[in-house]
């Protein structure tokens, strides 16, 4: 109750709040709201947006709904950003863990192995990996988690370096506790703020990546998504504005109410840091 | 010192040295047999033609002897062979890598110094309307994908306001040259340089204010103003060279990343650098060019990260050198 209490003491989350709860609801209610599959032609190409009420969003140069494809597409970008997120805090945590808790000579390897990922541009690594492995959604979501898990580990590292040394957790060890428990029941709860702040705005940078692989044809082509819209729309910007505009508008909405979700979460979590914006 | 510089070039080699041999994995997984594809270009799919081409390429080999090949080749500066161009790989990037150069290099720099300079702004007006401003638009920045910012900014400053040319990076057949031709290269990128650097600009300017209220709040700042210390003078002699650091760190680290964004910004404005050519490449199921251009992204964003460690220390001598 005190979480949420404070959560909604911070005016900028809230609205992100609301804002990822509509979005989530059209991804839920796209199906009913939108009945017809996006990719068919359902009116006349080009229509404007507001020129006929029953696509008010307008139409591609295919008679598509745009209104449509962003109701539909919202399930992906939510779908891809949360899923990867996870993967890469997986990963993350666990190669983190394992680097903190045992130190010396495995620390020092696996932190090479996390700078490496680090250094190599994430954005043109994830390119070539959804290249070679065809694009689909489980190899952009994985894509995705392998360029963005080496912040989690290096993260959660920190963490473990310090709660390590801590008394409660050698008495843990004197107790004779196994190491995965000592890991999973001791330091990890005590490490999971700063895991979830991180995570909760990795969501956004993961919805930004997935739209613009698809915006560089590298999407699912089975499923509407926001980046492949605007791809679309491309060569088509002189003639039809619309159909590049409310497709980004949506992923600038999604990714906006993200952030501050995170922001205010961060501000729950770390108290010693609030009123410092005031 | 000597000795710093020698580890930092031995590590980033490795780093390289790594880079090359995830790219020979990379290519290994690439769908399509090269020799295949070769032997389709060359409009023969006579088995006993493609057996020759494997051998000839060095296909048939245990892949450790490939992998071998390949790394001396790469650090003798083979990258392969284009698909479709039959050109070698490198020339190609060669050929586009200035453009790419020129591009990043002007939106990092644009980025570092509206940011910092949109940071003071609203550290020093913290609680004001303009620094209401600032952070709203840099929050909003922070989350447009940058293509989208891209293809709008076209929208409304080329095909309606006219202001500047919407694609390529000077205007093709004028013949300008000298200093007609850097003008002429200089308008075609403000565009493409703002859109690019917006999003970092919006990075720059949130940590400058976060850095630089964290600073006002120390004593030393308490007693210049005790001292009767010009705001002003405050600000620039006391607070920014403190604050600036971390926005220095953070900046090196994220240089490559620049390189990245690149691929978007070049594929809209149809700028003839690398990040268009990886577009091209990936249209055309090009591999070896799509490889050739991640491997060189990475030895770039590797020699930036070099070359920023080193600065690093030469602007902060505290540092240790470790």
């Amino acid at each position: 109750m005190d979480f949420v209490k404070r959560f909604s003491k911070n005016y900028g989350a809230v609205v992100g709040a609301i804002i990822l709860g509509l979005i989530v609801l059209m991804a839920i209610a796209a199906p009913v709201l939108f009945p017809v599959d996006p990719w068919r032609t359902v009116a006349m190409p080009l229509l404007r947006p507001f020129e006929d009420a029953q696509y008010p969003l307008g139409t591609d140069m295919l008679g598509r709904d745009i209104a449509a494809g962003i109701a539909h597409g919202a399930k992906v970008s939510l779908l891809i950003g949360t899923v990867s997120t996870l993967v890469a805090v997986l990963i993350g945590v666990s190669v983190g863990a394992v680097a903190g808790f045992y130190g010396g000579i495995i620390d020092d390897l696996l932190m090479r192995f996390t700078e490496f990922f680090q250094i190599i541009p994430a954005f043109a690594m994830a390119v070539v990996l959804v290249a070679i492995f065809s694009p689909s959604i489980t190899s952009i979501t994985l894509a995705i988690a392998v360029v963005s898990w080496p912040g989690v580990a290096r993260l959660v590292r920190a963490e473990f370096l310090s709660l390590r040394e801590r008394e409660f957790v050698q008495a843990a060890v004197v107790v004779g506790q196994s190491v995965p428990r000592i890991i999973m029941t001791q330091i990890l709860p005590n490490a999971m703020s700063p895991i979830i702040v991180t995570a909760s705005l990795m969501v956004a940078t993961a919805i930004l990546t997935e739209s613009a692989l698809s915006f560089l044809g590298l999407g699912d082509r089975n499923v509407m998504s926001w980046g492949f819209m605007i791809g679309a729309a491309r060569t088509m910007l002189r003639e039809a504005w619309w159909m590049s505009f409310f497709p980004g508008f949506a992923i600038l909405l999604a990714v906006l109410a993200i952030n501050l979700i995170g922001e205010g979460i961060n501000d729950v979590m770390n108290p010693h840091l609030r009123g410092r914006k005031q | 010192m000597m000795s710093f510089t020698l580890q930092r070039v031995m590590k980033a080699f490795v780093v390289i040295l790594g880079v090359v041999i995830l790219n020979f994995f990379l290519i290994k997984m690439a769908p399509g047999d090269p020799a295949v594809i070769l032997a389709g270009e060359a409009g023969s799919g006579d088995p006993q033609f493609v057996e020759r081409l494997r051998a000839e390429f060095g296909l048939d080999q245990p892949v450790l002897v490939q992998l071998w090949n390949y790394v001396s080749g790469v650090l003798r500066g083979d990258l392969g062979f284009s698909y479709r161009n039959q050109v070698p790989v490198l020339d190609l990037i060669l050929d586009r890598l200035p453009a790419t150069l020129l591009l990043t290099g002007a939106a990092f720099v644009f980025s570092l110094v509206t940011g910092i300079l949109f940071g003071v702004l609203a550290a020093r007006n913290r609680g004001n309307v303009l620094d209401s401003i600032i952070t709203t638009l840099a929050l909003i920045f922070y989350a447009t994908p940058l293509f989208w910012i891209a293809l709008m900014a076209v929208l409304l400053f080329s095909l309606n306001l006219g202001w500047v040319p919407p694609f390529d990076m000077e205007t093709i057949g004028a013949g300008y040259t000298g200093w007609r031709r850097a003008l002429d290269i200089a308008h075609h990128m403000i565009l493409p340089v703002v859109t690019l650097g917006l999003f970092y600009t919006a990075i720059y300017t949130r940590l400058t204010r976060a850095s630089m209220l964290e600073v006002m709040g120390l004593d030393f700042v308490k007693t210049a103003r005790a001292k009767g210390v010009p705001k002003r003078r405050i600000i620039r002699r006391h607070v920014l060279r403190n604050a600036i650091l971390p926005v220095f760190t953070f900046a090196s680290m994220q240089a490559g990343q620049l390189v990245g964004g690149a691929i978007l910004t070049e594929t809209v404005f149809a700028w003839p650098g690398i990040g268009r050519l990886m577009f091209d490449a990936l249209m055309q199921r090009d591999y070896p060019v799509l490889l050739g251009v991640f491997l060189v992204t990475a030895i770039v964003v590797v020699a930036i990260n070099f070359i920023a460690d080193l600065l690093y220390r030469f602007v902060d001598p505290r540092i240790a050198i470790a």
